[in-house]
């Protein structure tokens, strides 16, 4: 086993065990921040594939995080109100049903907001996919059907069958569950023939095309992939919180998820946990010390790029196999 | 009525690809000279638009308080080229990402630490106050002719400094070989700074000029930021011919689509309706317009590095 396989296990571990622990000492708190990690962290798994292994810096991907909590938001909405969505298809609040249209959506809208974004490459990419996401954070401000500016309270968490949802440490662990299955994912996509060719896309895409390989199209499907697993998170994050608003769709998001994946280490299979366990850690200590806490995250941040290369996994586990 | 109604909305319009057009030259420059993406520039934007509303309420002068947001855009933004910007141009385009992110961070919460949550105003200086007729009927803020007007007299300045002075020259030999002009002895280092500061001089212009029409408030700055993105990812990054014409198309496509938008669906819907989803769209317009271009061409309308 290879230092960072440990590494890795011991976060997995760290991560499980201290809800379960917080939750047998009578804490729910502790357990909800952890739920909180593990859905910013399922998040920035979806950006990590197509940032750390394509190379794609997309500045725009709390639009999918934003649209994943308004299908959560919006079915349970419908349903709630008994109303049936558009031409007589009911809404719902079972969880799965939920989540297979937050991803089904999320992948809709990133393939052709990817389709356009890829024809162009470093800067431009960022700014096109920045302007994407803000033109749908506008749209869902002075869209007025589902509490424009204000956002949308879900009166209930939504329903998974057999679970008991309501409850902290059940929804904690359906949270895990889904982290766990995207971690996997990822593993099996970077051990992949697409996976390979996504890397060989970002390290030179004119050899990958001289290889008969179009990187276009493998950039294009990592890019919804990677949209899905983020709108996926953003459904279970509108469940967590109970609650989903434009916020979640701003850019100041779409950083954040960056720094997410930055802080942890990129590229890496934890580096996305890793970072969103420090994340919140910092949100929480900081926040908890000063309201400013903002500046300081700015200053830590500014000093990991200047001299920290390599996130938290770089400094553990050493030099990464690959890159 | 209508023709004069018409009339005001492409002024506002030119107004808003003017105030646009001053943040997007300095982005556009900065990018074009040091090849860096610098989120930070709404930051310098807010920070002018501070320093102009808090020396005018000192002095009780617009006129002082515009040479000191100048004074403090260009500041900040010379104490942060060398003390962070600096260490970026050799690293890729997610370092500098990430640490303009920073910036933002430590610049916006700073900003709320020293003159709190509140929202400051700033008066229309006196001398600029009243309206002007238009033809067909109708008025015409007269302050906001003049930020057109200072926005034609930058364009023309930028040109000029450009085209026609030796600092213009080492810019134009910056954006086409760094290393060589080293080599020929101009002190790069400098230069950068120099550059850094004069992009965010005019972000901090343009927030002390849109400070006496909006109320001055930290984070007034991101949503003008993205808007320039799109100006200079429409105009093509590294022209500044690019940015005006781009600057314009959004400022008056933005602000026709949200006059007219609602209007023309009014013919086939509704007016409640009509309203609600022309404004929606409306909010969406330049981003398609955004999306239009770049399909046809995807490097931008001018871009430097074709």
């Amino acid at each position: 086993m290879s230092r960072e396989t440990t590494i890795n296990l011991l976060f997995a571990l760290l991560l499980l065990g201290a809800p379960l622990l917080a939750a047998g000492m009578g804490e729910p708190f502790y357990v909800t921040l952890a739920t909180r990690v593990v859905v910013l962290a399922l998040a920035a798994v979806g950006l990590n594939l197509a940032l750390g292994l394509g190379g794609l810096l997309s500045f725009g991907h709390a639009a999918f995080f934003g649209l994943g909590g308004y299908v959560a938001g919006i079915l349970a909405t419908h349903a709630f109100n008994a109303e049936p969505l558009i031409a007589g298809i009911p809404a719902t609040t079972s969880m799965p049903l939920i989540w297979i249209t937050a991803v089904v959506v999320a992948g809709l809208v990133a393939l052709p907001i990817g389709a356009i974004s890829l024809r162009t490459s470093g800067v431009y990419f960022i700014m096109i996919t920045l302007a994407f996401a803000q033109m749908i954070y506008y749209f869902a401000i002075s869209w007025p059907a589902y509490g424009g500016e204000d956002g949308l309270s879900l009166s209930v968490r939504n329903a998974f069958p057999g679970v008991n949802t309501a409850k902290p440490l059940p929804y904690f662990l359906i949270c895990y569950a889904a982290l766990m299955a995207a971690l996997l994912l990822f593993r099996v996509v970077e051990g992949s023939r697409f996976g390979s060719a996504l890397q060989a896309a970002r390290q030179n895409g004119t050899r990958l095309a001289a290889v008969g390989i179009e990187p276009f199209n493998i950039r294009l499907v990592a890019f919804a992939v990677s949209a899905m697993i983020t709108g996926l998170a953003g459904a279970l994050y509108a469940d967590l919180n109970r609650f989903v608003g434009p916020s979640m769709m701003s850019w100041h998001m779409s950083g954040e998820l960056i720094v997410l994946i930055i802080l942890g280490g990129k590229g890496r299979l934890f580096g996305p946990v890793a970072g969103a366990m420090i994340f919140v850690l910092f949100e929480y200590v900081l926040g908890g010390i000063t309201e400013r806490w903002q500046f300081f995250l700015g200053l830590i941040l500014l000093g990991i790029v200047l001299f920290a290369r390599g996130g938290l996994l770089g400094l553990l586990s050493g030099k990464p196999r690959h890159v | 009525m209508f023709t004069a109604l018409l009339i005001e909305q492409l002024l506002n319009g030119l107004q808003l690809g003017v105030m646009l057009f001053l943040m997007a030259a300095g982005l556009t420059l900065i990018f074009g000279v040091m090849g860096l993406i610098n989120l930070a520039h709404g930051s310098l934007y807010m920070i002018g638009a501070f320093a102009c509303a808090t020396v005018a309420a000192a002095t009780g002068s617009f006129w002082i308080g515009l040479i000191a947001s100048l004074a403090a855009a260009a500041g900040v933004g010379a104490i942060i080229e060398v003390a962070v910007i600096r260490r970026l141009y050799d690293r890729d385009h997610l370092d500098q990402v990430l640490a303009t992110f920073a910036l933002i961070l430590i610049l916006s919460e700073g900003a709320r630490w020293l003159f709190g949550s509140f929202p400051l105003y700033l008066d229309i200086p006196p001398l600029l106050q009243g309206a002007v007729p238009l033809p067909g009927g109708g008025q015409y803020q007269l302050y906001r002719l003049a930020i057109i007007g200072v926005g034609i007299a930058v364009a023309v300045g930028l040109y000029l400094l450009i085209s026609g002075t030796r600092l213009g020259m080492r810019i134009r030999a910056g954006e086409s070989d760094r290393e060589m002009i080293g080599a020929l002895g101009v002190d790069i280092g400098t230069l950068y700074t120099v550059v850094f500061a004069l992009g965010a001089a005019l972000a901090g212009l343009a927030g002390a000029l849109v400070g006496a029409l909006q109320s001055v408030q930290v984070g007034m700055g991101e949503p003008v930021l993205i808007l320039a993105f799109v100006v200079i990812v429409i105009g093509g990054i590294g022209s500044i011919k690019g940015a005006l014409v781009g600057a314009v198309i959004v400022g008056v496509v933005d602000t026709m689509g949200r006059f007219l938008l609602p209007s023309m669906l009014a013919l086939a819907m509704p007016a409640s309706q009509a309203t609600t989803i022309g404004a929606a769209l409306a909010s969406m317009l330049i981003y398609v317009v955004m999306a239009l271009i770049l399909a046809f061409r995807p490097s931008g309308l001018f871009s430097a590095q074709s």
